[in-house]
């Protein structure tokens, strides 16, 4: 029987890991990811996996130690949070450049300076050109369904690129949710068993790990390739999804649109904040607001096509990210990306950049409302009034 | 155990010839006269962080390993091979590996005191079963020829160079090998690649070991010391002859020396052979040659005193 509870985040990423029972978790505590590494270790402790801990001195030894097991082939997971992911960031390139399907949880935190242990996606918005695949989840539960869906997309064939799964610090991670949890024998056919290419631990093939390519000249030839699995990832993670929602009920896909059917303009966003945003669509349909929402759960691969497709219907967009590309005049880092998709494109909506949330300043209501305002403006005179936003900034005591 | 070389050289050879270190390179004799004591019924998995070791054993498409072999970063070979080494674990835990496999790592005195001290540090306190061994050429010789943890007082190297207001490096090196003792590992050992049968004998207790052992074994750089090529070995033995470089192990805490020079050599017998140190040897030096001395007077009757032999 599935089982539904009530889990903090963590614990939904904790549970997945225990059913995905995986050869070896290399991980490094930090806040507010602790609670994963916390959780499992104690099932490591009580026998209830058979997964070997490492216990690194550090996130960098973690992920370092998370390539060496998964070349020696096996399946390996890890999970960290802002100065940790940041800490990777060298191994993070080398983990995809070695195409090693990885698993990590990282649970979205602000990056320092200030220090600021609160959410908002600087961290994973860092490594976005990193190789990695990324899922954005917008609460425990999509936590839960995407942390399993990972393995299957990391270890397909066609892809074979380590998987982040994004979800908010605090918001997610320490906040109790319904979450239904599947069948432990369920979830096991559902990922099935690994089986490593080139494995270190093939006596009879020794293998050569991390080659040097300096005086033949493979390396764009390596990094093509890459892309390609890049490239493959969508119909992988695509397949993936329906197949998951036919066990589960609960399919996924690229992104969800909510009320886009007739919608004038639309808010496009990353993670928890959609639920909110939701509630407020809901809120401004009821006074006549011919608003709709997408909630983005793929950010890596960037689905291109289909969000122009989505979007092509409405006047205005506005795009909220949690995190700034520090590029002066260009905006978050989903506003350029989507912009960028729409060059091509013979119908443009007018587009602005919402920055929210950084640092886990609160998203509430009236700065969605307010921007709603906004957009509806736009829709109806067809004209931008700032492209760059940032809602609920305190303009009084910047500088 | 008796020890003949004629036994060792029929032993696996894990490092093909025809690699692209240089003529004259001691690393390569440290790695041969280390995984030639390897038992004989195990699979190897090599480690090396970035560095000499790695760019010219491992060019794509070619490889010169018949062991498997992985490099992933320079900071972090001892955490690399520490995954592996779970991942074997796990994999018999599980029923699903039947061959028995030893893991080393070999990195050069960059990657092993200095940046990847930290990773290596975190390994030797998880009690991983790994032989770590750090080849020791006194600086970071792959990109030509920067100081290092390792590089002594008084030597030139390109980011220590010696000039009016500089004898070269102005500060010593620090003992590793001691620092890795202090982890408490079953076994740590310093070695140089003029003893076969005492860096065989090492290797051979290093592998028998269910934990970390380390060995720091004194591997000279042509290149970078600035002596004759042919000249490696030689050098090797001057810096044990010196005590320089003394031949010891911590075996389960126990310090031994494993070799004593039957008559203590000068440094200057050691300094005059390299390029290195030739600016030392100016009138307006005078002195620092002494202070060297001190130096490794000071910790040569340390490690006696460690030893039991004071």
């Amino acid at each position: 029987m599935p089982r539904t509870v009530a889990a903090i985040g963590t614990d939904a990423v904790a549970e997945a890991m225990r059913q995905i029972n995986p050869d070896v978790v290399p991980a490094y505590p930090i806040t507010p990811q602790t609670a994963i590494v916390e959780t499992f270790s104690q099932m490591v402790a009580d026998g209830r996996v058979e997964s070997l801990l490492i216990n690194a001195e550090s996130e960098h030894s973690a992920m370092s130690a998370a390539i060496g097991a998964a070349a020696a082939g096996t399946r390996v997971m890890t999970a960290t949070s802002s100065q940790g992911l940041a800490l990777m960031w060298e191994m993070l390139y080398i983990a995809s450049g070695l195409r090693l399907p990885i698993i990590l949880a990282n649970v979205n935190r602000s990056l320092s300076a200030p220090i600021n242990i609160h959410c908002d996606h600087s961290d994973s918005m860092g490594a976005r050109d990193s190789g990695w695949i990324q899922l954005f989840s917008e609460n425990g539960q999509e936590a839960y369904d995407n942390t399993l869906q990972a393995v299957r997309i990391a270890e397909h064939p066609d892809v074979k690129l380590p998987v982040m799964v994004l979800l908010d610090g605090f918001i997610i991670s320490h906040s109790i949710d319904r979450v239904d949890f599947l069948e432990d024998d369920k979830v096991q056919k559902f990922v099935g068993s690994y089986t490593p290419e080139y494995p270190l631990l093939d006596a009879k093939n020794p293998v050569t790990w991390g080659a040097f390519d300096g005086l033949y000249g493979h390396y764009f030839e390596f990094k093509r390739a890459q892309q390609q699995g890049m490239l493959n990832a969508p119909a992988v993670i695509k397949k993936v999804g329906e197949e998951y929602g036919q066990m589960s009920g609960r399919p996924y896909g690229f992104f969800e649109e909510y009320h886009m059917e007739d919608a004038e303009f639309a808010v496009v966003a990353l993670g928890s904040a959609t639920g909110t945003i939701r509630e407020a669509v809901d809120i401004a349909r009821c006074a006549d607001m011919k608003v709709g929402m997408i909630k983005l759960r793929m950010f890596r691969p960037f689905p291109a096509e289909e969000l122009v497709k989505a979007l092509s219907g409405v006047k205005a967009v506005g795009i909220f990210d949690r995190s700034d590309t520090f590029s002066g005049t260009l905006g978050g880092p989903v506003f350029v990306e989507t912009r960028s998709a729409f060059y091509e494109s013979p119908v443009k909506p007018l587009m602005s950049s919402y920055i929210y949330g950084l640092g886990g300043r609160d998203l509430s209501f009236d700065l969605i409302e307010k921007a709603f305002a906004e957009l509806e403006e736009t829709a109806r005179t067809g004209k931008v009034k700032e492209r760059i936003n940032y809602l609920g900034l305190r303009e009084g005591e910047v500088e | 155990m008796a020890l003949k070389l004629k036994d060792l050289t029929k032993n696996k050879e894990w490092l093909t010839g025809g690699h692209r270190m240089c003529a004259g390179c001691g690393a390569p004799t440290a790695v041969r006269q280390i995984l030639l004591a390897a038992p004989q019924d195990t699979n190897l998995v090599v480690c090396n962080p970035t560095g000499c070791m790695e760019v010219s054993t491992t060019i794509y498409p070619y490889t010169s390993w018949r062991a498997s072999y992985i490099h992933s970063a320079f900071e972090n070979a001892a955490a690399t091979i520490s995954g592996v080494e779970t991942a074997y674990n796990a994999l018999k835990k599980r029923g699903k590996l039947e061959d028995d496999f030893h893991f080393v790592a070999f990195g050069g005195d960059g990657g092993t005191y200095d940046i990847g001290f930290q990773s290596l540090s975190g390994a030797l306190e998880r009690g991983h079963r790994m032989l770590y061994v750090c080849y020791n050429n006194e600086a970071y010789m792959n990109t030509g020829i920067q100081r290092s943890g390792a590089t002594p007082y008084g030597a030139w190297s390109t980011t220590s160079p010696f000039g009016s207001e500089s004898i070269g490096k102005v500060q010593n090196r620090k003992d590793l090998t001691a620092i890795v003792a202090a982890h408490n590992i079953p076994y740590a050992a310093q070695a140089s690649i003029h003893n076969w049968r005492d860096v065989a004998r090492k290797a051979q207790k290093s592998f028998a070991v269910n934990g970390p052992s380390f060995i720091n074994i004194m591997a000279p750089c042509h290149r970078g010391w600035r002596y004759p090529m042919e000249k490696t070995i030689e050098l090797a033995k001057l810096s044990f002859e010196t005590c320089i470089w003394p031949l010891y192990e911590v075996e389960e805490g126990q310090w031994k020396l494993t070799a004593k020079p039957r008559e203590k050599k000068p440094v200057e017998e050691f300094l005059k052979t390299q390029g290195r140190f030739r600016h030392l040897f100016t009138p307006e030096n005078k002195g620092q040659i002494q202070i060297i001395q001190d130096f490794v007077d000071r910790e040569w009757e340390t490690l006696l005193k460690r030893c039991g032999e004071a």
